[in-house]
């Protein structure tokens, strides 16, 4: 991370009640996030991502709980402001752009009515000085005629179109820090490559930070400066994106690389590697290692206590026992052919 | 010579869909001439964006469909002359939601035997045997044979789908979509098991999915798909590596591949997919095609074939005498 953090994360826990126990969804994260940065936050389902974009917003379900030793956004205590004061916050210095524009927009009011709103709601602004926004803002984004759009409904754009307004009502206010929970997942690859690259311009042109959570990793290598990956509730590989890709040091990491075929590199029709097993129970405390179950270099030290981060530089650590010569190595094995 | 295992011959369909209340009903051309050879052992994929009618075409080959004008044909047979359930044991589909396309109520022995009751073969003995045997060969446990799909996660239960897809020994699988509701560790196990089991069986797939880098690893041969016309298709490596129509070169350039640095492509499409319901004039890439050039917007362009690829672009027509 280069430069001074706008959002600072340190014992973030998520717990939700049950019948059956306690979930723990997220547990212990801890990161940092700087102004005019892309953070990637990757991993399967289940494994936490989009509980911990809620929790950062305070938009968790009713029933789960959020609790962090540090929860710091641009010098103010996330973790101590109430509802009221977290509203004035939300959609103005912090925005957040979900996955289904279908469902994030509401279906009975017109594109215009919601874009002005998130303005209105944070702003001494005119309907007339919002609605001049909105326009202008919906021509950055790349929607034509954006005046006669804003009379338009949701049902009435395109996925595509949906989206970009979407990303437009979280530039309304300006934010500091947009979080983007899969983005472009519903969308098709040509229209996927376009938002991203239009999120990238205005992020560069307004600076702001931004928490992009996905289990894409090709979105993940093209727009991240730094990347959490995520496992059964905790980052277990964190660094720079070049060095996660080229010395991935978490077996999860090394394995997860390893799924996906890489065009000019994977053998056409070869085996894909996979990893068998599935993500274990989130109930309650995981006595060691929630990796070791699926792990091929688990050993019965990795089935005791927990795990620490090993820190390899200030903004590269990992969660195994195995030491960091092992791990290279292991990487390095895998990717001869 | 022999006729194609499956074949579809200027087929098109269209539907009449409403544009609102007390609005004229109009006519939506979902697969607008389509004409495709699927090759005993290949595995054709089938791409293009959400809407160019690629889920259509599954439908027509499963014979759930029936096309308006055209034909489609099973060895040479016409496929509506056929019965149903004789089509149904010789091509298969696997979907791509296998939370949705499983009874929840019937447990996973039930679910993989119905279509041996279905086509009455074997008795319930035999049935059970056959169960136990498929489920060994796509890797579901025998205890799951009394689980209930809810009891099962996203690769098991896609494990199921296929294995009940399989289970009357059909040719052809249509995999429409197979790996995208599943995670990355999931999805490469699925794509290896459909490929030991294309080589064990001797299967011919025909694999629809908007991820480039999936029908790059599976396809042989790949049919590129663009509002209900196939504008291009060519052997896997042909149309990777040297693509041809400017859609597919855009299609090719939005592809994410894992490498970092290399930034993020700008495809020079313009914004919008189509409506399909106003279909443009001429070619029908024309609004979004960067190399677009006046002839485009009046005349459609011809189909220009040569060794096995075919190419629907004024470019290439002017390039291949």
């Amino acid at each position: 991370m280069i430069g001074e953090p706008i959002l600072e994360v340190e014992g973030l826990d998520v717990v939700i009640p049950l019948l059956a126990g306690t979930l723990r969804p997220v547990r212990d994260l801890a990161f940092a996030v700087a102004r005019g940065e892309t953070f990637c936050i990757v991993g399967e389902s289940g494994c936490g991502k989009s509980l911990t974009a809620l929790a950062l917003m305070n938009l968790l379900p009713r029933r789960a709980r959020r609790s962090a030793r540090r929860l710091r956004f641009a010098g103010t205590d996330l973790a101590r402001l109430d509802e009221r004061r977290m509203a004035d916050l939300r959609g103005d210095r912090i925005a957040m752009i979900f996955q289904e524009p279908m469902t994030a927009l509401n279906p009975a009011y017109t594109i215009g009515n919601q874009l002005e709103e998130a303005m209105l709601r944070h702003r001494r602004v005119s309907r007339a000085e919002a609605r001049d926004r909105a326009i202008f803002l919906l021509e950055k984004v790349g929607i034509t005629a954006a005046s006669s759009r804003l009379r338009q409904y949701p049902h009435q754009l395109s996925g595509g179109l949906r989206q970009r307004v979407m990303i437009a009502m979280a530039l309304m206010c300006g934010p500091e820090l947009i979080i983007a929970d899969e983005p472009t997942t519903a969308l098709d690859v040509t229209i996927q490559a376009q938002i991203l690259h239009l999120l990238a311009a205005l992020q560069r042109e307004f600076r702001m930070a931004v928490i992009l959570i996905t289990h894409d990793l090709g979105i993940v290598a093209r727009v991240a400066d730094r990347v959490a990956v995520m496992y059964a509730g905790q980052i277990v590989e964190t660094g720079a994106v070049a060095d996660i890709f080229a010395r991935p040091m978490h077996p999860y990491t090394q394995g997860l690389l390893r799924c996906i075929p890489v065009p000019g590199r994977t053998r056409r029709g070869a085996h894909l590697g996979s990893i068998p097993g599935l993500v274990p129970s989130l109930m309650g405390e995981l006595a060691g290692c929630g990796f070791r179950n699926r792990c091929v270099y688990a050993s019965p030290p990795c089935a005791a206590g927990g795990i620490g981060l090993v820190p390899l530089s200030p903004q590269r650590a990992y969660r195994c026992l195995l030491p960091p010569r092992e791990c290279a190595a292991n990487a390095a094995a895998a990717a001869a052919p | 010579m022999t006729p194609p295992l499956l074949e579809m011959r200027d087929v098109t369909r269209s539907f009449e869909v409403s544009a609102g209340l007390l609005r004229r009903r109009r006519t939506l051309r979902a697969v607008n001439g389509v004409s495709l050879r699927l090759e005993k052992g290949e595995v054709l994929g089938l791409v293009g964006e959400s809407g160019c009618g690629k889920s259509t075409i599954a439908k027509m080959l499963l014979g759930l469909l029936p096309p308006q004008s055209g034909a489609i044909l099973l060895e040479g047979r016409s496929l509506a002359a056929l019965d149903r359930k004789a089509v149904a044991r010789r091509i298969q589909p696997v979907f791509q939601d296998p939370y949705s396309s499983l009874n929840p109520r019937k447990t996973v022995g039930a679910i993989i035997a119905l279509p041996l009751r279905v086509h009455g073969i074997g008795d319930r003995r035999e049935r059970r045997a056959r169960v136990f045997a498929m489920m060994d060969r796509v890797g579901l446990a025998p205890r799951l044979h009394a689980s209930f799909p809810s009891q099962l996660s996203g690769g098991q239960r896609q494990r199921v789908a296929i294995a009940r897809a399989l289970i009357t020994a059909p040719e052809i699988l249509i995999c429409d979509e197979p790996t995208s509701a599943l995670d990355v560790s999931v999805q490469s196990q699925i794509l290896n098991l459909l490929q030991d089991l294309r080589r064990e069986l001797g299967l011919t797939y025909l694999l629809i999915s908007h991820n480039l880098a999936v029908v790059e690893h599976m396809a042989t041969r790949v049919a590129v798909m663009y509002l209900g016309r196939i504008v291009e298709e060519a052997a896997s490596e042909t149309l990777f590596g040297r693509p041809r129509h400017p859609y597919t070169e855009a299609l090719l350039a939005s592809v994410l591949t894992p490498e970092p640095g290399l930034g993020l492509p700008d495809t020079g499409l313009g914004a919008a997919f189509p409506n399909p319901l106003e279909p443009p004039s001429g070619c029908a890439f024309h609004p979004r095609c960067p190399k677009a050039m006046p002839l485009c917007r009046g005349t459609p362009p011809p189909a220009r074939s040569k060794d096995g690829a075919r190419v629907e672009c004024h470019l290439c027509a002017a390039a291949v005498p």
